[in-house]
């Protein structure tokens, strides 16, 4: 099968629309193809990736612990962009540690999120075969 | 060029449909191949066959019916997406107990993989949406 590089763009916000859960069970499905997949968080799609979300109040399904998993569906690119996380007053900090086991290093275990800034984001999006943005 | 179309808004609230729409019978009439057109988010609502819009506005399901037919465009809703939003197919209502279906002709229900394929596929993949 060919191999295309394939980016999923996620600019939204985690809860209050569905666009970046459903972006996420497009990655997983996608992940099946053996193509080099990498997924991009920007604007408010950067708040996805923190730590501590908890829905119990507001009745939806918290599925922030899927993107922990990526990495066992060789999903090891994470691109997130350091304007968006500092305009929302965001760091690094505030983001899951996820990890994947690099099997081409002995296993070794590697963070999958790559903070870019806008101009190299840019640069990531141009390098793509297909885009899909959610 | 042989195009891939996803469609991501829902018909009427949103220009995502009719776009699309304009889109592909422009690349079709230039001579371009459109194999298929995958309907995702609250696109999957363009395949209801339901839909009763008033007379004098165009009908955006029964103008993507008419264009699978005439050029045998490959109409894909997705199926984790139709299932959340009430589109059923026949098979589909009676595997999960309910009294209708509301797919129209011209589109069928399938799988993620089949947007993943048509990304393959074809050498360009343009999304219509938000």
């Amino acid at each position: 099968m060919t191999t295309k590089k394939f980016l999923y763009v996620n600019r939204k916000a985690p809860y209050g629309t569905i666009y970046a859960l459903e972006s996420l069970e497009v990655v997983l499905i996608g992940a099946a193809f053996e193509q080099d997949v990498s997924v991009a968080f920007l604007d408010d799609g950067v708040f996805q990736l923190t730590k501590g979300q908890d829905t119990g109040e507001i009745g939806v399904k918290n599925f922030s612990p899927t993107f922990r998993a990526l990495g066992d569906y060789d999903v090891t690119k994470l691109y997130v962009e350091a304007e968006s996380l500092a305009e929302r007053g965001l760091t690094k900090d505030d983001l899951q540690d996820i990890q994947y086991e690099d099997e081409d290093d002995d296993y070794a275990e590697k963070p999958s999120i790559i903070i870019v800034n806008r101009a190299e984001m840019a640069d990531v999006m141009a390098d793509q075969d297909v885009v899909l943005s959610f | 060029m042989k195009f891939g179309v996803v469609v991501s808004e829902g018909p009427y609230t949103h220009q995502a449909a009719d776009s699309a729409y304009l889109f592909v019978k422009a690349a079709l009439d230039n001579g371009h191949e459109v194999p298929r057109v995958f309907f995702y988010h609250d696109g999957v609502n363009v395949a209801t066959r339901l839909s009763v819009p008033p007379q004098d506005e165009r009908n955006i399901q029964e103008n993507w019916t008419a264009l699978a037919k005439d050029h045998d465009v490959d109409l894909v809703v997705c199926i984790a997406a139709a299932q959340r939003r009430g589109m059923l197919d026949e098979n589909e209502a009676r595997r999960q107990g309910k009294t209708a279906d509301n797919i129209a002709e011209g589109f069928r229900i399938s799988g993620l993989g089949q947007l993943i394929e048509m990304g393959i596929q074809t050498d360009r993949l343009v999304t219509f949406g938000d």
